[in-house]
């Protein structure tokens, strides 16, 4: 059967596998490693080859308090800096699992063969990142984060491709899952998914689904992410029932290159490398006295965000910022970053050894999406409640587990991709012994999940998604950007309202069957618009200024009302509160402070 | 990014001959000529260039994801020779305003600008792209001097796009004998790593007439790599190393 046919849930074939990871990035090729390496029937869907996923463009490194560089390095230090860093709505008992499983997941990475830079002992290279200190934050800065040149997530990315291959992971590469299927009992037993080079199309069943489809940047117009980070996890889960978690808190990195938008490092700052405004002057030094250039990312790009609204920004336009590496010498710059070189020298015609590079604060992280417990497992809350859905799994950025609360330190996402990646692969290994038994999805359960596609092949008329796209992604980064408005953001989300029944209701002008690319976008534009939708109310919903989230009208933080995660429905397009998890296990709690860097 | 965002002034229009196949419509393959309005106060590149191009023709078909060199999904032929996309300059490429883009050579196309990469991938498996340690793990990390670690560099960036066999006239003669630069570039990084314990295997697998022999130094692998590595070089190691063992 194919995609472009009338799809009817009784003919279309079934393929079965023990479990199925949803993407191919770090996530979800440490789930699946996980899963073959313990003799499970194992399948990767992944809409591109697995070495194509936004993975691979980290670039300064993975945060662990490996000791490498300082013996006396403490995972709780790591912990501390984490919860800090999240402005106290990141859950202790998921934080403390990641700070101190990771050196365990990072050593398990070299053991595959990660070629991570050496110091001279020969252990892994660390470089220091922003928001880390020792010692609770009364050490001064930390050198915590383990890096391969700049190249960390290039090299994670292969090194765990390398590893499914020799563990003999099935791999579904250029396959496109469309939604999930979930059966009479509200538990998840499997997805549709479609190859995309001859268009057929199947029922996969399984009795664990693991979604690790990565971020949904692309509702922003300016953004570091990849084409491919649609948010498609996070429009399936919407989709079918569940919920999303402070889907508003969206991290901007102080560094994309200006125009491009492509990434440029923190660790260029690690390194020592600072920024400038139009006067010269280094003044992050005015924002944050201790940590300076090395504060939380959140702090960084609103203090840049201020130099240019205030007139200090670089250029004709005085629009964008500099970041300076020059007094750091060609060795360091091209040995520490030869991957900075080669991006700025092609996307700002600058040789960061010589001239500043040209930055502004740019869409690069959802620390919001699928809440999950430390297993994987995705959570519903029903009448305040939280409830396990069964056979339902989530890992890495389109989860919310929740390490990085409302702003996330540089470093910490490829940790949480590997360590929370792996811990679904062991709970789902665990569960499968002790035996899963589901109820069979009817044809109407499979049906639902056929409607979008069955409506796309059916469109005669409307918008494509080009125009779409673009008027979402100006709407998102006017109104719900840097700095947020309540009028603002009412007008966009008026606007998202309006474009609702169109963005349904796509033009499918090409119907072929065979790598139909206009198909996968239209597939993709509906699951950014959920993304952007879920953004924008939850966003002008919590009343407060928190991490990412800095309101002009509400400037303050709101323990008292918003010491909360935002829960969000689609059907109903409400949103609610949830408990965020103080109950670390083997250390006190951290209990909200004064934020500063 | 809209042309119609464009101030008129500030815009020229550029022709994008484009090879077109959709196999369950066409019964071969033609050009398609793409008439596309670029800016002229900033440089673009060849892949914000096709995007262009397909808010006209949504059909139009070619793999891309990062948008930044990094993921190699947009190996493609501009104007004759293997590159990516989105890391080519339009101003580098463009000839009396026009610019050809057909799929990289050597591979069945699947659609438009999308080749199969089947024999690619497969190649590349029969080199076994991982590390083998026979050795227990320790505790930590396996250590590694700066020196040894230095030895992958020029070899572990490689991003799997294709540039390179696909304009390797050997790879095109022999696609599933010879395993192609790609292939024996990753072959090498994985002899060259300290930490493996399987060289002589790896050897051993590359002792026949055509997985590694066929390379005739012809050293277009080298000429389109799109991050400045060197096959030809990886090679000629491997080859040495062979010589060596002989000899031994």
């Amino acid at each position: 059967m194919l995609v472009n046919e009338v799809i009817n849930a009784k003919d279309l074939p079934v393929m079965e596998f023990d479990g199925i990871i949803v993407g191919g990035g770090g996530a979800g090729m440490r789930a699946s490693l996980q899963l073959a390496e313990s003799g499970l029937n194992t399948a990767v869907i992944s809409k591109v080859f697995p070495t194509r996923s936004h993975t691979v463009s980290a670039q300064g490194g993975i945060t662990c308090a490996i000791q490498s560089d300082d013996p006396d390095d403490d995972w709780r230090w790591h912990m501390f800096d984490t919860v800090k860093g999240s402005d106290y709505i990141g859950d202790q008992e998921a934080i403390e699992y990641m700070c101190s499983e990771g050196p365990k997941a990072v050593f398990e990475l070299e053991h595959m063969g990660l070629p991570f830079s050496r110091t001279e002992e020969g252990r892994i290279y660390q470089r220091p990142f922003g928001g880390q200190s020792k010692d609770y934050g009364k050490g001064g800065q930390a050198t915590r984060t383990c890096a391969a040149a700049d190249r960390t997530g290039h090299s994670l990315l292969h090194t765990l491709f390398q590893a499914n291959l020799k563990a003999g992971t099935n791999f579904l590469n250029e396959w496109f899952a469309v939604d999930l299927v979930v059966n009479a009992d509200k538990a998840v037993v499997g997805v549709i998914a479609f190859k995309i080079e001859t268009g057929e199309i199947y029922y996969i069943k399984s009795k664990a689904t693991v979604l690790a489809t990565g971020g949904a940047g692309r509702i922003y117009s300016s953004t570091t992410n990849a084409l491919i980070n649609s948010g498609d996890g996070i429009g399936m889960a919407l989709r079918a029932g569940m919920p999303v978690q402070d889907i508003e808190m969206w991290q901007f990195h102080p560094t994309g290159i200006h125009g491009a938008g492509t990434l440029v490092t923190e660790g260029c700052r690690g390194e020592g490398g600072y920024l400038l405004n139009k006067d010269g002057e280094r003044f992050m030094e005015r924002y944050a006295p201790n940590a300076k250039d090395l504060a939380s990312r959140d702090v960084v790009a609103r203090s840049m965000a201020l130099e240019i609204l205030e007139g200090r920004g670089c250029g004709p336009n005085a629009d964008h910022i500099f970041l300076r590496l020059d007094h750091l010498g060609p060795e360091v710059v091209h040995k520490r970053l030869p991957g900075i070189t080669e991006l700025s020298k092609t996307f700002a015609g600058v040789d960061p050894a010589v001239q500043p590079i040209p930055v502004v604060p740019t869409c690069h992280y959802m620390m919001g999406g699928i809440p999950t417990n430390i297993n994987g497992q995705v959570i519903s809350v029903e009448h305040g409640e939280d409830k396990i859905v069964d056979g339902l799994y989530a890992a890495g950025e389109v989860a919310c587990v929740s390490v990085h609360g409302g702003n996330r330190l540089g470093g910490n996402s490829l940790l949480d991709l590997v360590v929370f990646g792996r811990a679904a692969g062991l709970y789902i290994e665990e569960s499968m012994k002790q035996g899963v038994e589901v109820k069979d999805a009817s044809n109407d359960d499979i049906e639902k999940a056929l409607e979008r596609l069955n409506r796309l092949n059916a469109s005669t008329e409307g918008d494509q998604v080009a125009v779409l796209k673009e008027k979402m992604q100006q709407n998102m980064q006017n109104n719900f950007g840097v700095f947020r408005r309540g009028d603002l953001m009412e007008k966009g989300i008026e606007e998202l309202a309006k474009t609702r029944e169109e963005v349904n209701d796509i033009f499918l002008q090409d119907k072929s069957a065979t790598f139909n690319t206009a198909r996968i976008e239209a597939l993709e534009m509906q699951n950014l618009f959920e993304v952007a939708e879920a953004t924008a109310i939850t966003a002008n919903e919590r009343k407060e200024s928190r991490g990412a989230h800095a309101r002009d009208d509400f400037t303050e933080r709101d323990d008292e009302n918003w010491l909360k995660h935002s829960i969000y429905y689609a059907d109903t397009k409400e949103v609610s509160k949830r408990d965020v998890n103080y109950r670390p296990k083997t250390v006190q709690a951290f209990q909200p402070m004064v934020r500063s860097y | 990014m809209s042309a119609a965002a464009i101030p008129v002034a500030q815009i020229k229009t550029i022709t994008m001959s484009i090879y077109r196949y959709d196999p369950t419509l066409d019964k071969k393959p033609y050009m398609q000529d793409i008439i596309v309005e670029v800016p002229t106060d900033k440089d673009i590149m060849v892949l914000d260039a096709l995007h262009l191009a397909k808010a006209q023709e949504p059909s139009l078909s070619y793999r891309r994801s990062c948008r930044e060199g990094v993921c190699g999904s947009d190996g493609m032929n501009i104007n004759g020779k293997n590159g990516l996309a989105c890391v080519t300059p339009l101003s580098e490429v463009i000839k009396r305003n026009k610019i050809t883009l057909r799929p990289m050579p050597g591979l069945p196309v699947v659609r438009d600008l999308i080749v199969d990469m089947k024999q690619f991938y497969d190649q590349l498996e029969k080199v076994r792209p991982y590390l083998i340690t026979k050795s227990d793990s320790p505790d930590t990390e396996r250590t590694q001097s700066p020196e040894d670690r230095e030895q992958l560099d020029g070899l572990y960036e490689c991003i799997l796009c294709g540039c390179c066999s696909t304009s390797c006239p050997s790879f095109w003669w022999n696609p599933d004998k010879f395993l192609g630069p790609a292939a024996l570039l990753q072959s090498w990084r994985f002899i060259a790593d300290t930490r493996d314990e399987a060289t002589d295997e790896r050897l051993d697998d590359l002792e026949d007439a055509f997985s590694l022999y066929r390379c005739h130094g012809i050293m277009n692998c080298v000429s389109v790599c799109p991050k400045g590595l060197n096959p030809t070089e990886a090679i000629s190691n491997i080859r040495n190393k062979l010589l060596t063992r002989k000899k031994a």
